[in-house]
């Protein structure tokens, strides 16, 4: 079945072109990875679909419902942002900060199942800056699972993790793919990493130029000829 | 001993540790979402527009207490719909928001006959001259005040941590904001009479800076920030009969003192332990 429907988005910002008719779908128990060079609009992508960002011109579809006119369909999604946005210093159990997210009393004894799900539960009162990298990532993983989400949207996950914890930081979300069904959207640099959990892809740099199975991305030598070219293009960017 | 206790039979100094610990309570718990929010000096902008609104009504010879709060509730929130549209920093539309209110009021003073001694009391405070009814709205004002934040807590809290995620948990996060503008407003203004328009960040910022040092979560730092508060009015409406000096410096000076004091105790209590734990080591 069809969650998510991308039609056609463009996003301008100023007068720059960040996203260029941009229109994908993801189906039900999907493991969905966007690649793209820094600056290629994922981010931005993530932000229309969760309707922090309106002005775009296009349509954008979640569980059938166009997120414009209803933003209470977001509720549905777990959202994880880049860690390094988290003020790590903000005075909050792990306790308190799951808690924050619930959107309906009947998920409060939800807080507790998902700290032992993440196995983080001995750690509740905690506060989250005393906590490594990967418990961190652990910790935003359960404030978004609070809510038994029907898909988690991931923004670049293991950045600023040490390789053990990216390990098993994967290993996490292919358990809640494949035994809790969870669909997922991530975003990542990390093309290996992709290839090992995802079972789609979407490329991107501004354009979207591949959406297809992993099987076909890494079959094709020319889709990895243009995802190279655009890391590229990116690079000679930052340089002159 | 029985002066002490003489001490608190007086009625002026009954009334003003009421309302000075009631006052103690409110500024904490808002003062921890504004300090939070990294906007520590939104307190004192706001108390410099109420300075305006004061000299509005002084000239207008309206209650200067009512046009302060809606003077100055009505610019920080048209300075906040400002700072949506431009994107400008907090700090800069704080600098704005405190030359704008102190502009306006020293421009009506100038008009008028001068500073007048009502106006002295409203900058720097006089606690030890509150009415009984002044007693009344006080207490009446906190109770509405922390009402509206333990209905909002969690919300406030959350738009505080972050404000994206509290719009994707379908969190209306800019009524919320101009919810909280209103609120810092009323309690800066209710809060003047006790500690004066110069020294108001004072209690907003100081005893919640101390308690965050002792890295709790959010309900422990708020309970210890508003028992650093309360200490500091009470011991320094005390000391000051005691010492025949203001109140509201001493109450400043107090919160100051019990913040140097944790970041001291913070700082030995980390060496104590680096200590035994290198002798573990050894």
């Amino acid at each position: 079945m069809q969650i998510v429907k991308v039609s056609s988005v463009s996003f301008e910002y100023g007068s720059e072109k960040i996203l260029d008719d941009i229109s994908f779908n993801v189906d039900e128990g999907d493991f969905l990875g966007i690649i793209g060079p820094n600056g290629a609009g994922k981010t931005t992508l993530f932000f229309c679909m969760l309707g922090l960002i309106d002005g775009y011109n296009g349509e954008i579809k979640i569980f059938g419902e166009d997120i414009r006119r209803n933003k209470k369909i977001l509720k549905q999604i777990g959202y994880i942002p880049q860690r390094k946005s988290i003020d790590t210093r903000f005075p909050l159990t792990i306790k308190e900060l799951v808690s924050l997210s619930i959107t309906n009393k009947s998920y409060v004894d939800n807080v507790d199942k998902v700290l032992r799900y993440v196995d983080l539960y001995d750690n509740r009162n905690k506060i989250i800056g005393q906590l490594s990298g990967g418990q961190q990532q652990r910790v935003l993983i359960a404030k978004a699972l609070v809510n038994n989400p029907k898909m988690l949207m991931l923004d670049e996950p293991t950045n600023g993790l040490d390789q053990t914890s990216q390990d098993n930081f994967y290993l996490f979300l292919k358990q809640l793919n494949d035994e809790e069904k969870i669909t997922i959207i991530w975003t990542s640099h990390d093309l290996d990493a992709v290839n090992r959990l995802s079972n789609k892809i979407s490329c991107i740099n501004k354009k979207m130029f591949y959406h297809g199975t992993k099987d076909d991305f890494f079959s094709n030598d020319n889709n990895l000829k243009k995802y190279s070219e655009s890391q590229m293009q990116i690079h000679m960017h930052s340089h002159y | 001993m029985q002066e002490f206790f003489d001490f608190f039979s007086f009625g002026y100094i009954q009334r003003a540790l009421i309302s000075g610990i009631s006052i103690a309570i409110m500024c904490s718990l808002i003062g921890l979402f504004l300090v939070l929010r990294k906007q520590s000096l939104f307190g004192d902008a706001i108390s410099h527009m109420a300075f305006g609104g004061i000299a509005i009504g002084t000239y207008l010879n309206i209650y200067p207490f009512w046009t302060a709060i809606i003077f100055s509730a009505s610019s920080a929130l048209a300075i906040n719909k400002i700072r949506y549209y431009t994107k400008l920093n907090a700090d800069s539309m704080v600098a704005v928001l405190l030359s704008f209110g102190l502009g306006i009021g020293v421009t009506l003073i100038s008009m008028s006959d001068g500073f007048s001694v009502d106006l002295f009391s409203f900058l720097f405070g006089s606690i030890l001259l509150v009415s009984y009814e002044d007693v009344l709205i006080t207490v009446g004002m906190v109770i509405i005040v922390t009402s509206i934040i333990g209905l909002f807590f969690k919300k406030f809290i959350y738009v505080t941590f972050d404000e994206d995620q509290a719009k994707i948990s379908g969190l209306h996060v800019e009524q919320l904001d101009y919810l909280f503008i209103v609120l810092v407003a009323v309690t800066v203004i209710v809060s003047m009479k006790l500690v004066g328009i110069l020294l108001i960040s004072s209690l907003i910022v100081i005893p919640n800076i101390a308690s965050l040092m002792l890295n709790q979560g959010f309900k422990r730092t708020l309970f210890i920030s508003i028992i650093i508060s309360a200490c500091s009015v009470f011991f320094g409406i005390i000391l000051s009969y005691y010492f025949n000096t203001a109140p509201s410096g001493m109450i400043v000076l107090l919160s100051v003192g019990i913040f140097i004091a944790v970041i001291i105790s913070k700082y030995f209590y980390q060496n104590i332990n680096i200590f035994s734990n290198t002798s573990r080591i050894k």
